[in-house]
């Protein structure tokens, strides 16, 4: 039979999936060919901004609708004609048959956590099976003792994809060595990073990776039970999970005696409940037992005490998802890929101010340039390049100038950043790097769990500091005091959310303070973003009295006669920018320092 | 006081799930997740219901769902407008459309419920959809991609239709 895929991961699924799936049913109906056909609903194709997704003998339909899909189905299926417009296209405009090969996007990705993605129906465990999983998993059990398995990952060199990067082999290590009888494996789904969605895509693409990686790493370290904690806003996630742990306990890839060995191993979902500080380990296994989700000081570490005060491995969705290839295909081979100190790829979430939206595996130790530019393809609107924001909020921004970096545990870490769990925005020309400090400071006043002074304090206190410059209202002095705070709140937090949350701050401080300065001295906002430094102003040049602004805007600004210029009133106007949004003959521009409140533009 | 509407329908099938999972303390956070799929919300009354199932203190009970941004322990509307406010979505302009949304609707702040209780508007930390940013959600999961401001005004009509159709149906 001949198969047709179309992608059913969170992005297309919201973009439409369902209804473009029906279609095709339909369609293939119609024209009798519904039994030739195998439609398979697979996990994130990873151009995610370009949804939904079809894909006929490698040829990639993209930007789908019902209509699109009724005409590939008689053009394509019964005429064998390609439909060129629904193709991806180039940058430059070039249209792309086998956009999965012949992308810029694809081609610089080498795939090993996303194997699977954008292939098999993760609802279906056969085709996990027929991809050879559950083979690894099979090859410890019979073959392996837990100090080889071990063993293997110590030397692939696999660091925590979760964000602080340790090396996952060891951890293992420590585990195993402890003499306890009852020890727990987690799998840390929380991703808490606001702007990330690859832990996502991977548990709803291809759930039985993790849970075979997880059972691997059971087996090596001598855990009975496992736990996965999801946050609750992945809903699909969640449901994936359960449907995918049912099968394989169908299977005896998990229960009692799998595979009928020695060997038992169970896992159970929890779901996390809004906490970003439950992504930190301790945190996460108070939250797993119910309690208040509260990091405690380490050592003991989990490895040590942790859950119910027992050896407990954590690691991250993406670690795991690792496990599997590596047992398959040797450590040698994870090894070509990457660093010699940050071995294998990295799966990133690509968002903001870049062309190509979407998730990307790549290796470790290509540039952010050619993440940006040759897979992301840029940035939109002709805009320029200002920073790159990875880490979510324990992590900073890197300037345009250094984008030709590595990209590495150290050589992030030596820029100020973090690699993070693989969030990656993209900034342009129009934001503002006060505001994006004030943005994650925002976040992390909020998240803090208030259980040490120094960041439920200090982040308040850095947060209305850069609220006070934001509106043009801070002092050269503030910007001393925030600096020096930073160092504080960094050095003497409990657990790792205090200790990063400076970290946007500070390097927003160290690659963009004349920005800082603008607004302190200058009171204007460069990046014309910081609502209480700007000024709407129609340009009576270009405007055509069109009346969409006027018609658009909440508090009634707008005054004008149809044909006529028309006129913001600054008194009245909120500085929503809907005007701006809607004005198709760019008659709108913004302007810094504000005008005064009662001219009329 | 709310009145709280089916009453003990919505206990009884609390209890059931609380049951499932065999009145295991450990899952007080899954089971509170279950209680506000019920009630929307999570009442005193709900709180106390629990910490006695479970037998353990009302405090915990409290103390967690404090904790949990997830939990509210005030009434929510009907139809619950989530605006995306992670990282993606605010760089492309999501504040801005929550505050359109508040404006359209009549809310000072986000939390607050429209006063014939049928609307709210949240903020929600990444749907983990960003590459359709800013992105929205509203009822049961409709979702709206590449949210700007402008089109806020059109989307609320449209749901006050369906909150119209919601009172005269009963349902409200
Ligand atoms: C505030 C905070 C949030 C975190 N959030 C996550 C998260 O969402 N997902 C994750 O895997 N690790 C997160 N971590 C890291 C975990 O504490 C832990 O290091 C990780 O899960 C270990 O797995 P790994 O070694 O496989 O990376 C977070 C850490 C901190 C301090
Ligand atoms: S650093 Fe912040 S989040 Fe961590 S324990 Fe202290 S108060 Fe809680
Ligand atoms: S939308 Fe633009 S062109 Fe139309 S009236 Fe407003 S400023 Fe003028
Ligand atoms: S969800 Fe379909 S491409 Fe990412
Ligand atoms: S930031 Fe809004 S969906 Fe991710």
């Amino acid at each position: 039979m001949k198969e047709i895929r179309i992608c059913a991961g969170g992005a297309c699924v919201a973009a439409g999936e369902f209804a473009v799936k029906g279609a095709l049913v339909k369609a293939l109906k119609d024209k009798g060919l519904l039994s030739e056909y195998k439609i398979i609903e697979t996990g994130c194709m990873g151009m995610c901004s370009r949804g939904p997704f079809m894909v006929i003998d490698d040829v990639v339909y993209s930007q789908l609708n019902q209509s699109a899909v009724k005409e590939i189905v008689e053009k394509h299926l019964v005429g064998g004609q390609i439909v060129d417009k629904y193709l991806m296209k180039t940058p430059e405009g070039k249209t792309v048959e086998k956009a999965f090969k012949e992308h810029d996007f694809y081609k610089k990705q080498v795939k090993i956590v996303t194997r699977n993605l954008g292939i098999i129906n993760p609802k279906n465990i056969d085709d996990y099976i027929e991809r050879d999983g559950y083979k690894a998993l099979e090859k410890v059990l019979k073959e392996m003792k837990p100090e080889e398995v071990i063993e293997e990952i110590k030397k692939s060199g696999l660091r925590g994809r979760g964000g602080a990067g340790f090396p996952t082999g060891l951890k293992w290590e420590f585990a195993a060595k402890q003499k306890s009888d009852t020890k727990y494996m987690v799998c840390n789904a929380d991703e808490g990073d606001p702007g990330a969605f690859m832990d996502r895509a991977v548990l709803e693409g291809d759930p039985h990776a993790v849970l075979e990686g997880m059972a691997i790493a059971a087996y090596a370290i001598g855990a009975k039970k496992g736990f996965i904690y999801v946050r609750a806003e992945y809903p699909m996630a969640i449901e994936r999970l359960r449907t995918a742990i049912k099968q394989a306990k169908e299977r005896r890839f998990l229960g009692e005696n799998i595979l009928e060995t020695d060997f038992s191993f169970d896992i159970e979902i929890r779901i996390g409940a809004g906490a970003f500080v439950c992504g930190e380990e301790t945190a996460l296994m108070a939250s797993i037992m119910g309690e208040r989700g509260q990091p405690r000081v380490r050592p003991p570490y989990p490895v040590e005490k942790g859950l119910w005060g027992k050896p407990t491995v954590i690691n991250n969705v993406e670690t795991l998802a690792n496990i599997a290839w590596i047992i398959r295909n040797g450590w040698q081979e994870f090894r070509k890929y990457g660093t010699e100190k940050s071995p294998g790829t990295k799966v990133f979430a690509l968002a903001g101010k870049v062309k190509n939206t979407g998730l990307v595996e790549v290796p470790l130790g290509i540039t952010l340039r050619e993440l940006i530019f040759d897979i992301g393809g840029g940035v939109p609107n002709g805009k320029k390049l200002k920073a790159v924001q990875t880490g979510g909020p324990s992590g900073g921004v890197i300037p345009a100038s250094k984008i030709d970096t590595p990209i590495d545990y150290e050589s992030l870490t030596a820029l100020g950043t973090i690699m993070g769990s693989g969030g990656v925005i993209v900034l342009d020309e129009d934001d503002c790097m006060v505001d994006v400090a004030k943005f994650f400071l925002e976040f992390t006043v909020n998240e803090s769990c208030g259980k040490c002074t120094p960041c439920r304090e200090g982040t308040r206190t850095m947060y209305e500091i850069l609220d006070r410059i934001t509106k043009g209202e801070g002092t050269m002095e503030d910007i001393d005091t925030l600096e020096e705070l930073a160092v504080v709140v960094k050095e003497t937090s409990l657990c790792g959310l205090g200790q990063t949350a400076p970290n946007p701050v500070l390097t927003t401080l160290r690659y963009f303070r004349d920005e800082y300065i603008a607004h302190v001295k200058e009171k204007i906002c460069p990046a014309k973003k910081c609502r209480d430094l700007i000024s709407y102003v129609i340009d009576p040049d270009k405007c055509t009295g069109c009346t969409a602004c006027k018609i658009v805007c909440p508090t009634k600004a707008i005054e004008g006669e149809l044909n006529k210029v028309h006129v913001i009133h600054q008194d009245l106007c909120i500085r929503c920018g809907s005007c701006m949004d809607v004005c198709r003959f760019d008659a709108i521009y913004k302007v810094t320092p504000p005008l005064k409140v009662d001219t009329k533009v | 006081m709310v009145e709280i509407e089916n009453k003990e329908e919505k206990f009884r099938e609390l209890e059931k799930y609380m049951e499932e999972v065999n009145y295991d303390p450990s899952m007080l956070i899954n089971i509170l997740h279950k209680a506000q799929e019920i009630f929307l919300w999570l009442p005193q009354e709900v709180m106390e219901f629990i910490a006695e199932k479970l037998k353990i203190p009302k405090s915990r009970v409290r103390g967690v769902v404090t904790f949990y941004n997830f939990f509210s322990t005030k009434p929510v509307g009907k139809i619950q407008i989530k605006v995306c406010l992670g990282t993606a979505c605010y760089v492309k302009g999501g504040d801005k459309v929550m505050e359109r949304f508040l404006d359209e609707l009549g809310l000072e702040n986000p939390g607050d419920v429209t006063p014939d209780g049928m609307f709210s508007v949240h903020d929600v930390r990444c749907v983990g959809a960003c590459s359709m940013a800013p992105v929205v959600l509203i009822g049961e999961g409709d979702f709206y991609g590449r949210m700007s401001p402008d089109k806020v005004p059109r989307l609320v009509k449209k749901y006050k239709k369906i909150a119209e159709e919601m009172k005269a149906g009963g349902k409200a």
